[in-house]
């Protein structure tokens, strides 16, 4: 799309067109120049990259705008979710285009010249210039797109780009240089030349380049989005609005993907409905599982669930034209997962319970705690999803002895709190303390028991921790930071015990 | 059947109107309260715990743990508990005679959130216990919240705890209500003693009241009965023994 800055402008202002011929000006050190440029400014002769000033001189009036690189990136974005409708395969080719590897998809749009036109057509509908083509490396299509558009054959890269100027390479001023030095105008002739020859002169990532233009060698395209293992999507030709439309497909969605999932013998973890909207929005629900799924119904309790807890509802506005349902994580179904056994049974059912908290408050809300290897108590035990199955449960290790009173507090405070308190010997437990507009009187107290803190993880002083009990049985664990370097001891309330 | 007797029957169907089922009690390990609660804490009801001071909430764990014997532990608590009273702690929790491995928490934005995470958990049959821990008097927790509580864990058998902290007491559905403070342990020499909870049943919907001394033994996770030596004095404010039995609401 090489105009689309300014076709951004021309369709936000819709209904009022500019005036004047439109210029989007950019600005490259203190210098402003023309950044992007409509039709009629440049049937005027002016051109990208041409300082601001020049451009100002040649043609008045102009409309000038400052470039919004942000928006257009934006815009671009928006294009690529759109365009998801074709292929899951859509990379960015910022600032101003699309690659879509449409490897094996081209055949649902009845071939690759009826793709093009299909999809070039609908973005042209929508009100941006645009031009595409067809080759077997996304280089070679880039290229292609912005010199001559067209569809080339299978093997055909070589011939194709032949004749397009060396500037297509945009391989950078330098090399472009010494190309024109060495009297070299178009591809076809650079790639005359012999391989060993270039590598000397221009480097190996040249000859790379090269290579990938001419169709030689492949350059795998990173996909935008994690690639769904499985998929099943439904396309209507008269967009669905109604609540119960999008459940009816739901549902027939999930049916098709768990026969798929039944077929592969995989399971779902991961799963996402996608909503295309007719006027391009889309629209993403991921749901994640900690037991793999496949039951059509267990998946549409989980993604009713999710819908029903969306801060601002599915807005459907002119209906969808495609929904599609992805497992984006699909693991082998291990077998002896189905089990007439009490307790796998229980365990199964406590895991859906866990899936389906934790797709209503989000992950981080549903926890359990797994034991960490350190004497730091705050970091004694760490708090992770419960859907997680990576972390063993691990084993918790007893402060007390067998038949002692508990040693840790039940509840650790999120920040120990500053109390002002009094001690009978520099060295001893407090007397009592104020703690929260409260004085407690300390009826007993155990301690000094020392924790250095781990001299990886922080600077802090060593701690001095009591437990003490106030008189009226309250339980408390103080601390006071070690008494060193003449520092007035401070005491903290960490924790409380039962 | 004559009116009197009819009457009598509609009666006693009332008195018995969304009651628990019976089933086997879970005894707390004190005589005295395991006689009055008609032999300890009913299984699949939902019991009140009204916090008296901070201690309060180690009864709660303590009945949750009791209650979830060795199946998961769901505990439920908006995020102003953790700011307020502090954040769970697993190595606590096992120190308490609780495993942290059966421990699912489950924060929540705020109370209405946590009365609808309570009800899915409620409905699983395969959870061992719920504990709800709720500050102050919030809007959303009235008569009928506490009665849906009360029928789903009386449908799935999951016994729930609802510990109130900051709270006056108000109608609810619960089985038995609480009021809980900490008292004095019973040290020796060299050790501090295991917890003591001065624990007064002020409702009990099916049985007798009464004001015990509850010391919790992490070993056993039970209670043993605590033996001060002292006898508890009533507090001021509610008598220590019922007067009368009362019986439904």
């Amino acid at each position: 799309m090489p105009r689309l800055p300014t076709d951004r402008l021309t369709r936000k202002s819709k209904g009022a067109p500019f005036k004047a011929p439109l210029i989007v000006s950019g600005k490259s050190g203190n210098a402003l120049h023309v950044h992007a440029l409509d039709l009629r400014a440049q049937r005027l002769g002016l051109y990208k990259g041409q300082p601001l000033a020049n451009a100002r001189a040649m043609v008045q009036p102009l409309t000038i705008v400052p470039a919004d690189e942000k928006a257009d990136a934006m815009l671009l974005d928006g294009i690529a979710d759109w365009s998801d409708r074709f292929t899951p395969l859509v990379t960015l080719d910022t600032p101003d285009g699309l690659f879509l590897d449409i490897t094996g998809a081209a055949h649902l749009f009845g071939g690759e010249a009826a793709m093009l036109a299909h999809v070039t057509g609908l973005i042209a509908k929508q009100g941006f210039v645009v031009r595409g083509a067809i080759a077997g490396t996304s280089l070679a299509a880039h290229a292609l797109a912005r010199f001559a558009p067209s569809i080339v054959p299978a093997r055909g890269e070589a011939q194709a780009v032949a004749p397009l100027p060396i500037t297509a390479l945009e391989c950078g001023d330098k090399i472009l240089r010494a190309l024109r030095h060495a009297g070299l105008k178009n591809i076809g002739m650079v790639a005359e030349r012999l391989r060993s020859e270039l590598s000397e002169r221009l480097g190996k990532a040249f000859v790379t380049r090269l290579k990938v233009m001419l169709g030689a060698e492949e350059q795998p395209l990173s996909p935008r989005r994690a690639l769904p293992d499985l998929m099943a999507e439904q396309r209507f030709a008269e967009p669905i609005v109604t609540q119960d439309a999008i459940a009816a497909s739901l549902f027939s969605l999930a049916q098709s993907l768990s026969e798929i999932l039944e077929r592969e013998g995989r399971s779902a973890r991961v799963l996402e409905a996608v909503f295309f909207r007719a006027d391009g929005k889309v629209d993403r629900i991921a749901i994640k599982t900690g037991e793999p799924l496949r039951d059509p119904k267990i998946i549409m309790r989980l993604l009713n669930q999710k819908l029903d807890a969306l801060a601002d509802p599915l807005d459907p506005g002119f209906g969808f034209d495609l929904v599609r349902l992805e497992a984006l994580l699909a693991e082998e179904t291990k077998p002896g997962t189905i089990s007439f056994d009490h307790d796998e049974n229980a365990r199964r059912q406590i895991a859906f319970l866990v899936d389906r908290l934790s797709v209503r408050f989000g992950e981080h809300r549903v926890q359990r705690f797994i034991p960490q290897d350190t004497h730091i108590p705050e970091a004694a035990g760490i708090a992770i999803p419960a859907q997680d199955r990576d972390f063993a449960p691990g084993n918790w290790v007893l402060k007390r002895q067998p038949g002692d009173p508990p040693r840790r507090p039940l509840r650790l405070l999120q920040k120990p709190e500053e109390v002002s308190a009094m001690a009978s010997v520099p060295d001893g437990p407090p007397m009592r303390f104020r703690w929260r507009q409260c004085l407690h009187e300390v009826a007993r107290a155990e301690g000094p028991e020392r924790v250095a803190m781990e001299w990886w993880r922080s600077t802090g002083l060593a701690r001095d921790y009591f437990r003490v009990e106030t008189e009226t049985g309250q339980r408390f664990w103080l601390y006071r930071d070690g008494p060193y370097g003449g520092l007035a001891p401070r005491w903290y309330v960490q924790g409380l015990f039962a | 059947m004559n009116n009197t007797e009819k009457i009598a029957e509609l009666r006693h169907f009332l008195a018995r109107y969304d009651l628990p089922q019976d089933r086997p009690p879970l005894p707390l390990g004190d005589s005295q309260a395991d006689a009055v609660l008609g032999g300890g804490l009913r299984p699949g009801a939902l019991h009140e715990v009204f916090a008296g001071n901070w201690s309060a909430g180690g009864f709660a764990v303590a009945l949750a743990i009791l209650a979830a014997k060795s199946k998961p532990l769901f505990w439920v608590r908006p995020d102003y508990e953790a700011m307020e009273y502090g954040a769970v702690s697993p190595n606590g929790l096992a120190e308490l005679g609780g495993d942290p491995r059966q421990l699912i928490l489950v924060r929540t934005r705020n109370a209405a959130e946590a009365l609808s995470a309570t009800a899915d958990i409620l409905a699983c049959p395969h959870a061992g216990a719920l504990l709800l821990e709720l500050n102050g008097m919030p809007k959303c927790l009235d008569l009928v919240a506490s009665r849906r509580l009360a029928f789903a864990a009386n449908e799935s058998g999951v016994t729930a705890v609802m510990l109130r902290e900051g709270a006056e007491t108000e109608p609810s559905a619960a089985l038995t209500r609480w009021q809980v403070s900490s008292a004095p342990s019973r040290a020796d020499d060299d050790d501090w003693g295991n917890p003591v909870f001065d624990a007064a049943l002020v409702r009990h919907r099916t049985g007798g009241l009464g004001h015990f001394l509850l010391t919790w033994n992490p070993e056993h996770a039970a209670f043993d009965t605590a033996d001060t030596g002292a006898v508890v004095a009533a507090p001021a404010h509610r008598p220590a023994y019922p007067q009368e039995q009362r019986r439904a609401v």
